[in-house]
């Protein structure tokens, strides 16, 4: 499918970079169109309710933030300050602390295939279209009041310009500069309001050229391995803070997703 | 100009401790995968300029920094110039060094991310400097060869805080690959100076 995706994407590309862009618009729109991604907040529905672990009980009753059980607008508020675990999480490190605390799973358990592929979707996968879904229309506002909001923003903010690996790139290293490209991907500058309120209103998002859900913790994954470093730790500390600071730079758009990725 | 140096002082010093933060914060969070070990997250003085500096190092300092960093290259013997061919195949690949790369096995260059070089390409990244024409602007003699060959191996000895990844130091790409890429920018048969 990748690879179908991408020799289509070749033979369409006209001559010159301006035309080529927009047959890559009209790609996109045209993917947006048959996008499966109500199939995968159908899934993520029957795993939400679905009674798992040694409690044997569903997440029906996890606190997103809105209260047991609440999901309108739940995904909206995230990344945000969680009292009862004190500390920051997004809706990844949320869902597994229910999976602990109400179901009684183990970390290891709960984490053991956070990104999944075509053939199998993963849990959290699910879960997050399905969750997500439930936010469309509600402007993202993540928490930025808190003092650990606060904190984890600058930490986030901080790890988004600093420079490491083999390769010396930061996050900014692709995404800082107005105007440019990866090959003929458009580089959204995301330490910008403008340029990361789209991105914030549509992830989590299924993408077409590997038909695959994909989080905000598998961008974020996938971004480092790019940029040749070692392997964020899922749900830590680090990753949250990036998609808080990609999220509260990008926070005032109605939610739109869950998107559709080239 | 005591409150401005001590304004400098100060900015110096908190951004010395904000790195270190970051630091530790990678150690804690980050993990080794394949081929892409903790050591990776070990800052060298370059970066560590780079980061404290916001990419903007002090002249005198990064004069310093870029010498050492043009120490790092060996320039082989004879021709720098390799198989242009071969070049841009090595330009148009994008592996290399990544937990899901073999180790052991030479990387791409990744070239075309970032740059426009053969016409015959038309889909180009623009975070660097178009390349096109490169050799037949700028000529192919010897100084221009072993310009094209250390940049390739070690952008930073040229530039302290360039985006562009340090190819050969990295150990991304081998001497040879290195050798065929300044073929493609410099070698007038090159699609790049048609």
């Amino acid at each position: 499918m990748l690879r179908l995706a991408c020799v289509l994407l070749l033979v369409a590309l006209p001559a010159s970079a301006q035309d080529a862009k927009k047959e890559i618009q009209k790609y996109q729109q045209m993917i947006a169109e048959g996008s499966p991604v109500e199939l995968f907040e159908l899934g993520g529905e029957e795993w939400w309710k679905k009674p798992q672990g040694p409690a044997n009980v569903s997440l029906e009753k996890c606190d997103l933030g809105m209260g047991p059980g609440v999901l309108k607008g739940a995904y909206a508020r995230l990344p945000r300050y969680f009292k009862d675990a004190d500390r920051v999480m997004d809706l990844e490190s949320r869902l597994v602390h229910c999976m602990e605390t109400l179901q009684g799973r183990s970390r290891k358990e709960a984490t053991a295939r956070v990104f999944g592929n075509a053939e199998q979707p993963s849990e959290l996968e699910y879960l997050s279209a399905y969750i997500a879904g439930q936010s469309r229309g509600v402007k993202m506002a993540p928490g930025t009041s808190h003092p650990k909001e606060k904190q984890t923003f600058e930490l986030g903010r901080q790890l988004f310009f600093h420079r490491a690996g083999p390769w010396d790139f930061s996050c900014a290293s692709c995404h800082g500069e107005e105007g440019k490209r990866i090959r003929m991907q458009d580089l959204p500058v995301l330490s910008q309001p403008a340029a990361a309120r789209p991105i914030v209103a549509t992830w989590p998002a299924y993408r077409v050229s590997n038909s695959q859900f994909k989080t905000m913790q598998w961008r974020i994954n996938d971004c480092y391995r790019q940029m040749r470093m070692p392997e964020p730790v899922f749900i830590s500390e680090a990753t949250v803070a990036v998609a808080m600071f990609l999220t509260a730079t990008g926070k005032g758009e109605p939610y739109r997703g869950p998107g559709t990725k080239r | 100009m005591t409150r401005l140096l001590l304004c400098l002082l100060f900015s110096c010093v908190t951004a010395a401790a904000a790195a270190d933060e970051i630091d530790k914060v990678l150690k804690r969070d980050f993990q080794a995968r394949g081929q892409a070990t903790m050591d990776r997250v070990v800052p060298d003085a370059l970066q560590r300029v780079c980061n404290e500096t916001d990419n903007r190092p002090p002249a005198e300092l990064a004069k310093t920094l870029e010498a050492d960093q043009m120490r790092t290259i060996a320039f082989p013997a004879g021709s720098l110039v390799g198989d242009w061919k071969r070049g841009e195949a090595t330009a148009q690949g994008g592996r290399g060094l990544t937990w899901t790369d073999k180790a052991g096995v030479p990387g791409d260059g990744s070239c075309y991310n970032c740059h426009q070089l053969s016409p015959r390409e038309s889909s180009y990244g623009t975070l660097g400097p178009s390349l096109y024409r490169f050799g037949a602007l700028r000529g192919n003699g010897p100084e221009m060869q072993k310009y094209v060959y250390g940049k390739i191996y070690n952008a930073k000895a040229y530039n302290l805080c360039s985006q562009m990844p340090r190819l050969g130091y990295s150990g991304t790409l081998t001497d040879e690959q290195i050798k065929d890429l300044v073929g493609l920018l410099l070698d007038p048969a090159s699609p790049v100076n048609q």
